[in-house]
């Protein structure tokens, strides 16, 4: 059970996080469910509906291209030819191809892809993978570090914070360290030579809230 | 502010408010405001604060539980946070009242002697913050309100008697790197913290709040700026992601007003990234209590290339040698040598400094102004890997070291037999991402033959003769901080197998031991009510104890489990 944090955000108690839009967003949602367990109108989760759909924090969509965060090629739209066969992994940030809306407004959005061999992927990784290209939340479920080691002799993805170890061949599965839970999958598919977005995440990203 | 709030009913957020009652608001115990005179002069009874007196002793004069005794120590109650990783804050006591804390910053006050919950506060922590070292070393008492300094950065006063949230500062913006895990430290109504985030580009400095209002009150940075002495011994704009974070409580000198605190090593790593002597990295900062001003400093080793963080602030000690008695900083560093200054009001002087584990990268030491030389083939270079020991982790951590004036000895939480490789590479700083010119899964921990025999010590030094006097040894590697006792007892967890002892302070003597949960790396207090001494220390292993262990392991082709979750222990003498 919470203590002070439970008060409404207009209260003088300060909010922990006046200044950050996700600690905003986490508030609210606990406000919400207090008020839809109170039978409360359907009308107000809309209202925050649209807050949560701010187009730059929104979680990839279908469709989205990518833009790198980092690297040699910073800034430029991800393409497979980009990505080196055997890694190491490059980050990247979706961009909704339409309204050119990069999504970096939660680092929460950021991605990692690794290319690799084919027939080195297990078949429920090739499934959602693009050409060997396997794309994974870059968000640690630990404390939720980015994800940024290479093991390059193992091929296996590390995360800095507490050397949790994550198989890409395998639906980043833990290999070692604290991690409870495997990297978030995203599904990607290739159009015109350019990674994109063909589903959403397959687990919630970032790190254990409770 | 958001729509919904605005839209939802006045009575609707009354009724949300019946189910956001406090867990168990039944004040059993009434609240003695601590005031500044307490603080200076803290009764035998109690912990006012993080290493129990201002000059970061980790003594208690309780003589109740004796090397006779010990072997009666019991648990009387126990309490489970529900939260893994790195429990090690101290339990504080104030004339009854309990206040542990644990990692994502949640702070529980408990009765001191029956156990009974009075409050528990939990931080609400933004979805997007990472934790690179998940865990909190406590809050700080003063008037009628706790402060806590949080991982997001900013620092909270809560109301001592409810736990309700009296005021939120931000101290600094999370999303750059930002973070804070020290317990606070007040001196005169001022409540001063340090930042984390020296492995992210940030530019470290200590900060002091009005306690009553959390106003701003001065901020000293600990890389110095443009104009700025110091500012020299950095090169081009290298200042700017300097780091030398503060991230342990800083001991207080009341004669002479001032406060000093350990601090971190420079960003990144490799030092030839940032030419220089990079003050104030990896030194004891001399700042006055109520401006803030820098009024000296001693650096214990410059450019620092190994991760050598010496953020454990000196203990502050008279000492009596032949033909000199002077007033004292002491230092167990990271770097393995321990260092013996004299402090004064506009300076500080190095006396002397003793290897007190095995290091290979200094290769002498200037008698005059305590300044090393070091060996080139211990400093890694981009592309260009180095062997070097202490490793990374050092000859003693932040574990504090403790000193008990009975014994006339200081007491160090020490690894020996291990030693690191860094290769270095070039890196871009990114806000708020790792900044520290190495890849982090190769930073090697290399045991040395004789690991195999022993990792972990407590060493205690005779201050006055300058000489060791025994050695305790153990197989696993020691995370433990210590607390002595009037009864001439030294209590530490620290190790891999669950253990909590008891050592006889004079001879090292194991005198009694407790199995706990996990791993024990919190900090030991004690105290009494109602003529009853108890021991009280938090057990939850994470955090780096961890993390080396897992690299222990490879290095040994072992697996080690150590269960995670924290669980406060207390302890009294069975009747």
């Amino acid at each position: 059970m919470r203590r002070a944090n439970d008060q409404p955000e207009e209260s003088n108690t300060a909010h922990p996080c006046k200044d950050c839009y996700a600690s905003r967003l986490l508030s609210r949602r606990t406000v919400l469910k207090s008020a839809l367990g109170l039978g409360v109108s359907l009308h107000f989760a809309r209202v925050a509906d649209s807050a949560e759909t701010d187009p730059k924090k929104l979680r990839p969509q279908i469709g989205d291209v990518f833009i790198f965060s980092s690297g040699d090629h910073q800034g430029q739209v991800v393409t497979i030819r980009d990505l080196p066969e055997g890694g190491p992994p490059a980050f990247a940030y979706p961009l909704d191809p339409k309204t050119q809306t990069l999504r970096d407004g939660s680092r929460l959005n950021r991605v990692l892809f690794v290319h690799l061999a084919q027939t080195e992927l297990t078949d429920p990784t090739r499934a959602v993978a693009a050409e060997g290209v396997v794309g994974y939340s870059a968000i640690c479920p630990h404390t939720g570090c980015d994800v940024s080691g290479w093991k390059a002799e193992t091929q296996h993805l590390v995360c800095p914070c507490h050397a949790s170890t994550f198989d890409p061949k395998d639906r980043a599965r833990v290999i070692g360290g604290p991690a409870p839970r495997p990297l978030p999958l995203l599904p990607l598919r290739t159009v015109d030579g350019k990674v994109t977005v063909a589903g959403a995440f397959s687990a919630r990203v970032g790190a254990e809230q409770k | 502010m958001n729509q919904v709030i605005r839209l939802v009913p006045f009575a609707l957020m009354a009724l949300i408010s019946l189910f956001s009652n406090p867990v168990a608001a039944q004040n059993t115990v009434p609240y003695t405001p601590v005031t500044a005179e307490r603080l200076l002069h803290p009764e035998p009874d109690n912990w006012l604060m993080y290493r129990g007196t201002y000059n970061s002793w980790g003594y208690s004069p309780l003589d109740q539980i004796t090397t006779k005794n010990v072997d009666k120590l019991t648990p009387m109650w126990t309490f489970s946070t529900g939260v893994n990783e790195g429990h090690q804050s101290p339990p504080l006591v104030n004339n009854g009242v309990m206040f542990i804390t644990t990692p994502k910053n949640q702070v529980l006050a408990l009765n001191a002697s029956t156990g009974e919950l009075l409050w528990r506060y939990q931080r609400e922590l933004p979805e997007d913050l990472f934790q690179l070292h998940p865990t909190n070393r406590g809050v700080a008492l003063y008037g009628d309100k706790v402060f806590l300094a949080t991982v997001d950065a900013h620092l909270l006063a809560l109301n001592a008697k409810t736990g309700e949230v009296v005021w939120d500062q931000t101290v600094e913006n999370y999303l750059t790197g930002y973070y804070m895990t020290l317990a606070p430290l007040v001196v005169r109504g001022k409540v001063m913290v340090g930042v984390s985030g020296g492995e992210l580009g940030i530019r470290g400095f200590v900060q002091a709040f009005e306690a009553e209002t959390g106003k701003s009150v001065w901020k000293t940075y600990t890389v110095p700026g443009p104009g700025e002495k110091g500012h020299e011994t950095w090169s081009g704009d290298t200042w700017k992601t300097g780091a030398v974070s503060i991230w342990v409580t800083g001991s207080y000198d009341p004669q002479l007003n001032l406060t000093y605190w350990g601090t971190g090593n420079p960003g990144p790593f490799i030092a030839a990234m940032r030419p220089g002597d990079n003050l104030y990295a990896n030194s004891v900062i001399a700042l006055d209590a109520d401006t803030g001003e820098l009024k000296a400093h001693h650096q214990y080793h410059w450019n620092d290339a190994w991760d050598w963080d010496e953020v454990s602030a000196p203990l502050l000690l008279d000492v009596q040698r032949p033909g000199k008695s002077f007033k004292a900083l002491v230092h167990a560093g990271r770097n393995g040598y321990l260092w013996l200054l004299e402090r004064k009001a506009d300076k500080i002087d190095f006396v002397n400094a003793t290897p007190f584990v095995r290091q290979n990268v200094f290769t002498k030491i200037d008698p005059e102004s305590g300044r090393p030389t070091y060996d080139p083939q211990r400093i890694a270079g981009i592309g260009k890997r180095a062997e070097f020991c202490p490793s990374v982790w050092g000859g003693k951590d932040w574990p504090p070291a403790a000193y008990n004036p009975q014994t006339g000895y200081l007491y160090i939480p020490a690894n020996q037999n291990l030693c690191s490789a860094l290769t270095g590479q070039e890196t871009t700083y990114q806000p708020g991402q790792l900044y520290i010119g190495v890849d982090f899964s190769k930073i090697e921990l290399l045991p040395t033959a004789e690991a195999k025999d022993h990792i972990g010590e407590i060493q205690a030094w005779d201050i006055n003769a300058g000489k060791k006097a025994w050695t305790v040894k153990f197989k696993s590697h020691n995370w433990g901080p210590l607390l002595t006792t009037g009864g001439g007892l030294i209590f530490s967890g620290g190790t891999n197998d669950r253990y909590f002892r008891a050592f006889d302070a004079k001879t090292g003597k194991l005198l009694w031991q407790q199995r706990t949960n996990s791993g024990v790396t919190g900090v030991p207090t004690s105290y009494r009510i109602d003529g009853i001494q108890y021991v009280a220390v938090q057990s939850g292993w994470g955090v780096d104890a961890q993390r080396k262990q897992e690299l222990l392991d490879k290095a040994f082709g072992t697996k080690t489990f150590v269960p995670q979750g924290g669980v406060l222990w207390v302890f009294a003498l069975r009747k």
